[in-house]
């Protein structure tokens, strides 16, 4: 789960980390009224989930109260990378002396929290690590003890800090790293962290992405993770709701399978065949009828479907459980679009009985049906 | 960062089938849960020797006929296990793991999904403290077809065979694994190696082990976006000349950037984990990458006969 800026910068702001004076506003009043309340010269930054938003139009510079309001108003309700952006953060604007790059993120190959920082921030670090390697400290951090002390102390004196600031860094590296388990980040990434022309050092900006796995331990994002809203469209958050993992596409194939990889590889197909799939859905193994027709109830709601393909390989999951899901979606409301059913494994011969004897005839072959639902049925 | 004990491991291997065989003795971890106690069921009828279950609290009751107990420790020294299979859920799965690899089990099998990979990471980096092999987690497990599975994996569409098998998904595993039955072709051990960020056995560790093992001739890889697992055993084949032929599918071509595609593991981040970028690895390592699922068995058989 992505957190928005301004939700990230109140978070490590209560761990005493630095960030500019600021408030978030909805509206273009609001907007002018912060401007008034912080006065002298702001930024006016879209609040969206996407990286890269500056050169997208959405950091803007403001010195008078007025032009504050005349970019919020540009800027609330406008699209930022297909993002709709529903609000503004005003911030006092720093006097840079120059833009660091920070990020504690999850390293898969190293399987620990990885430290990246640089004193070539405040552009993509990808870009950095491609062109000027030597320009990124790297450090992993143990998963058990943590960052220790002098590793945040090592990181700044390579950093090239000495003195007082070396220790301003080392701390500022200690709270973003306690603000990275304490919150369960998989990413804590402050782009650009500046250093300001009397010295100080505050986190300008701020993304954090919360581990989807831990929010079992964070009851304080339950009900901000189902929100529909930049991060999930509504059809995602209804199947959220319904818990089934569901991404949207952006075809006219709807596709339901059990299993990640099973579903990942019947969208390839169908593209595969010159479909355009419409969504990613996975009930998940040893599915009941009630996850298949909350599935199947989802997908067919959505105008842009035109076809639904269901591919299921029942290991754990049992085609007749499967086919009662499909057959109550057809009682209850109807099936509205053409449906095409790819079923094998276990409890198929009851299965495909119960499918038989509503009208629907399901396929052996992955690859047959896939073909036919490429076609649009 | 990774400094596996594998040579201990490779050993160990040659003694026995790749990772489980007939001897496998198991412990079931979670076993009154209702997966737990399911799939107790079905590996017992697959012929996997089950030989202690634990779940606290309940010690000295039965389920399916195998004595519970409360501490893994007391299981192993009543029931003389050497591997455990944890259906535990995520938020006890960590300590559950420990418990296991305190009491010398190894392989672990980790079948919970939606662990924080926090906890992985903590899991991982125990295992290699105590030199244990770790499947998982949120793998479907392992089997060696005919003789024993540590899983949850459907029996019946594994056959015994020379093909090694390795995939990061589950259905599709089944879905492969069905068809190169189908076509005739055998396995000789399939596992599931997780679908999260944060995984024990990784596919060069796969590699190395199938490489080792005389029962195993060729093998397929199944791969998906996230991560660099693919362009690592790309490198690995490289770099070792690798001696025996190896396929491979590599899912989530048609994923857009940034989005979870139901697997913890299946996310593209900023430019790195697109199929592409795997496909195009494996090619160039001389593994044939299927376009298809259904591709793999043809692929497989021109394999055979080239190195034949």
């Amino acid at each position: 789960m992505k957190l928005f800026e301004y939700e990230a910068k109140n978070l490590a702001n209560n761990l005493g980390i630095a960030t500019p004076k600021g408030a978030v506003a909805s509206t273009a009043e609001e907007a002018r009224d912060i401007h008034k309340r912080l006065g002298g010269a702001v930024v006016v930054k879209a609040q969206v989930l996407v990286a890269g938003r500056g050169k997208a139009g959405g950091i803007k510079f403001a010195t008078k109260p007025e032009e504050s309001f005349d970019r919020a108003k540009e800027m609330i309700g406008a699209f930022i990378k297909g993002e709709t952006v529903r609000k503004v953060l005003i911030e006092q604007k720093l006097p840079v002396k120059r833009e660091l790059y920070i990020s504690i993120a999850e390293d898969r190959m190293n399987q620990c929290q990885t430290v990246l920082a640089s004193k070539k921030g405040g552009v993509d670090i990808e870009e950095v690590a491609k062109t000027n390697p030597q320009e990124i400290v790297r450090r992993h951090m143990d998963p058990v003890y943590g960052m220790r002390g002098y590793e945040a102390r090592d990181t700044a004196l390579n950093l090239g800090y000495g003195g007082q600031q070396l220790n301003m860094i080392s701390d500022l590296l200690a709270n973003l790293y306690r603000l990275s388990v304490i919150y369960d980040c998989e990413l804590v990434e402050s782009n650009p962290l500046v250093e300001t022309q009397d010295g100080r050092f505050l986190a300008a900006d701020l993304r954090m992405i919360i581990d989807d796995n831990s929010l079992f331990r964070h009851p304080e994002f339950q009900e901000r993770s189902k929100e529909p809203g930049a991060e999930l469209t509504p059809l995602e958050a209804k199947a959220r709701e319904n818990n089934l993992a569901f991404v949207e596409l952006d075809g006219d194939v709807g596709i339901i399978g059990n299993g990640a990889g099973l579903v990942m590889a019947t969208i390839d197909l169908v593209k595969y065949y010159g479909g355009s799939p419409a969504n990613f859905c996975d009930v998940g193994g040893g599915a009941a009828a009630d996850r298949v027709a909350s599935a199947l109830g989802i997908i067919q709601s959505s105008d842009k479907v035109r076809t639904i393909f269901v591919n299921i390989l029942a290991g754990i999951t049992r085609c007749d459980e499967v086919a009662k899901g499909i057959l109550d979606v057809k009682k209850v409301v109807g099936l509205m679009k053409p449906l095409i059913v790819r079923m094998v494994g276990t409890n198929e011969e009851e299965g495909w009985r119960l499918l038989e004897s509503a009208g629907i005839k399901p396929f052996i072959h992955m690859d047959e049906a896939a073909k036919l639902a490429a076609k649009g049925a | 960062m990774r400094p596996l004990n594998w040579q201990q491991k490779e050993h160990e291997s040659e003694k026995m089938p790749v990772l489980v065989g007939k001897e496998t003795r198991t412990i079931v971890q979670g076993i009154t849960g209702n997966q737990g106690s399911f799939h107790t069921r079905l590996m017992l009828e697959y012929g996997t020797k089950i030989v202690a279950g634990v779940t606290p609290g309940k010690g000295g009751t039965k389920v399916q006929d195998v004595p519970v107990y409360d501490t893994v420790a007391t299981a192993k020294d009543e029931t003389n296990a050497d591997s455990s299979i944890i259906f535990v859920p995520a938020p006890y799965a960590k300590e559950a793991a420990m418990e296991a690899m305190d009491a010398d089990l190894n392989p672990l099998v980790i079948i919970t999904e939606g662990i924080p990979a926090r906890d992985e990471m903590v899991i991982m980096r125990y295992a290699r403290e105590h030199s244990t092999v770790i499947i998982g987690p949120n793998s479907p497990g392992v089997i060696t077809p005919g003789q024993s599975k540590l899983g949850i994996m459907p029996g019946n569409v594994f056959r015994p065979g020379n093909v090694g098998l390795a995939s990061r998904s589950g259905t599709l595993t089944y879905e492969i694994a069905a068809s190169l039955t189908h076509a005739g072709i055998g396995q000789s051990t399939c596992l599931g190696i997780g679908g999260d960020p944060i995984v024990g056995l990784s596919f060069v560790d796969v590699l190395k082990m199938f490489r080792e093992d005389s029962g195993t001739s060729s093998l397929v890889l199944i791969g998906e976006i996230g991560g660099t697992a693919e362009e690592g055993a790309a490198k690995y084949i490289t770099e070792t000349r690798y001696p025996k032929p190896v396929v491979a599918y590599v899912a989530g071509k048609a994923a857009p950037p940034g989005k979870r595609m139901g697997h913890a593991g299946a996310i593209i981040t900023g430019s790195e984990g697109t199929a592409d970028s795997k496909i195009q690895s494996l090619l160039a390592a001389g593994v044939r990458v299927a376009e298809i699922p259904s591709g793999i068995p043809e692929l497989l058989q021109q394999k055979v006969q080239t190195v034949r």
